[in-house]
């Protein structure tokens, strides 16, 4: 496959020996992982422990208001921030820091911007010291991806929410992670891109079967994308419900089964709240 | 009933003025007018006889002037002389700025010691670092571009800082999470991400190099364009004061163009109007 036969001579990717050919998912281990922030008011209890397990290639969606703790875990799964107790296992390994394996997909898209499109979305290949015709290659076999070919030499303040969001994806995939852990990255764009830019992400995922971790606080978007949604509630930060979804793919936001759904969850959470409330 | 296009009074297509006012020849011609117009206008003073010749000379002898000073080959050696201390002078401090702004940036304890006495060094105007510079080095070249170094390295130093610590800290997260490590945060994201505010720090900090230059130039006889200036004043030469003022500022406008001009530019092609 042309993405194997092109990152097989980079050498500073690693593969763990568990994943297919085709750079598939890893399991993550959730262990009784908890964040506790010294604010000026105190001690805040961001996140209670928690513990999850996710199947490689699942599509997990966490569920929930702001200040639920979501965010937090998926930095701390991602590597940029330290839990306060308990570990997180990236297939059976205990995560250090940040790696290329995990990658974060901010709400902001977070593009550099004195780089243009092509090489924004080289930057990680050119972390991983991939030479220069390989890296443009592949980054553009990305950009081709996310359907933004010919905006290559464009520069970040040219390009609209959407658009930055699909280079953000190009340049998340190029590096060929494990796990995408996405940090409500569809929260900034109007409701034409969002539906677009879904079914783009699972045509990406049904494709590659990366493990995705999405963050969100719209409950259809959670329903329409993932196989299993994880709801939060705050104050202290907790998973307080989990629920499987069993709906065929393709999933489109209007589907009653996928309205149905989402009316199930949002009882759920009205609950939730309540308590915590 | 609704108006058509071409009944509203509100034309949008440009005339053949504006655009001939837009286009790169058309503002050229105006401006090389304007300088001619000046040019006339000083011509019809100096004739009208308002104020002695001695005092404000024709343009021509001016141009006389400043012609013969290249011809007889005094000029050029002069430039030179004057612009070496420059270069040398702002790439010492281009260097140590570069450096002690970095730190002062991302070392909190740096920034409330050695960042606050940056703050008080920089309200001395860097030409009264000349009798001490003086007294240091003696009344040699040295002198000179050592005040040429105080004028740009507070600014240097100002930019690099604010730059570094005003940059979104989500860029490092993002390259931190894309594998980024250890010197590479420096080069490749930290130092790019602070350009703008460095770049307006290091066109300040030349700008204080090339006035300090002058004043220490003017003070301490040594060869260099403020000798030129002196002498010229001694001699009540007016011509060639005027002479070698319109040299400086064409040197100080060619720099700016050649240099800070085009980075400038391409800050602003790539970060858009934010840069």
């Amino acid at each position: 496959m042309f993405l194997t036969s092109v990152l097989s001579t980079a050498p500073h990717i690693e593969r763990a020996e568990k994943k297919t050919l085709q750079g598939s998912g890893i399991p993550l281990t959730i262990e009784s992982v908890s964040k506790t922030f010294n604010g000026d008011a105190g001690l805040v209890e961001a996140l209670q422990p928690v513990d999850v397990e996710i199947a490689a290639g699942e599509f997990v969606c966490l569920l929930g208001p702001s200040g639920c703790g979501k965010s937090t875990l998926l930095n701390i799964i991602a590597g940029l921030e330290p839990a306060s107790s308990g570990s997180v296992f990236a297939n059976g390994e205990r995560i250090r820091g940040t790696g290329v394996d995990r990658v974060l997909l901010f709400q902001e898209a977070a593009l550099l911007p004195w780089l243009d499109v092509q090489q924004n979305v080289e930057f990680g290949l050119r972390q991983a010291g991939v030479p220069r015709k390989q890296r443009a290659d592949i980054a553009r076999h990305f950009i081709e991806l996310v359907h933004l070919s010919g905006f290559e030499r464009h520069y970040t303040h040219q390009l609209s929410g959407g658009m930055r969001q699909r280079v953000a994806i190009a340049r998340a995939l190029a590096i060929d992670p494990s796990v995408l852990l996405m940090d409500e990255p569809f929260g900034a764009l109007d409701a034409f891109t969002r539906d677009h830019l879904h079914a783009e992400l699972e045509a990406i995922w049904s494709s590659t079967g990366k493990t995705i971790l999405f963050v969100t606080h719209n409950v259809r978007e959670a329903v329409a994308l993932g196989d299993r949604v994880l709801v939060f509630a705050p104050r202290p930060g907790r998973i307080v419900s989990e629920f499987r979804i069993d709906l065929p793919r393709p999933r489109a936001l209007e589907d009653h089964q996928v309205v149905d759904k989402t009316a199930e969850i949002m009882e759920a959470l009205r609950e939730a709240i309540g308590e915590a409330a | 009933m609704a108006k058509t296009l071409d009944q509203s009074p509100i034309t949008d297509t440009p005339t053949v003025i504006q655009r001939w006012r837009k286009s790169t020849w058309g503002r050229w011609s105006i401006r090389v007018l304007f300088y001619v117009l000046l040019v006339i206008i000083w011509q019809a003073i100096f004739q009208s006889g308002i104020w002695p010749d001695y005092n404000v000379p024709s343009p021509l002898e001016v141009l006389s002037s400043l012609l013969t000073g290249f011809q007889s080959g005094q000029f050029v050696p002069v430039i030179l002389a004057s612009l070496g201390r420059l270069v040398v002078g702002y790439a010492i401090s281009l260097g140590s700025g570069l450096v002690l702004g970095l730190l002062i940036g991302r070392v909190s304890l740096l920034k409330e010691t050695i960042g606050t006495l940056v703050l008080g060094l920089q309200a001395l105007p860097s030409i009264c670092w000349l009798p001490l510079a003086i007294l240091w080095f003696g009344l040699n070249d040295r002198a000179i571009v050592f005040v040429v170094i105080m004028g740009a390295i507070f600014s240097i130093t100002q930019g690099v800082e604010a730059g570094v610590r005003n940059i979104s800290p989500i860029y490092l997260k993002a390259a931190r999470n894309l594998g980024t490590r250890g010197l590479a945060l420096y080069t490749q994201v930290i130092f790019p991400a602070a350009f703008p505010t460095i770049l307006s720090g290091l066109k300040q900090g030349w700008s204080f190099a090339w006035r300090s230059l002058m004043a220490g130039e003017l003070l301490y006889t040594t060869i260099g364009l403020g000798l030129l200036l002196e002498n010229a004043r001694d001699l009540l030469d007016t011509e060639q004061v005027i002479a070698v003022m319109l040299l400086i500022i064409v040197l100080g406008v060619a720099i700016d163009a050649l240099i800070f001009a085009p980075l400038e530019k391409m800050t602003r092609k790539r970060w858009g109007l934010n840069g």
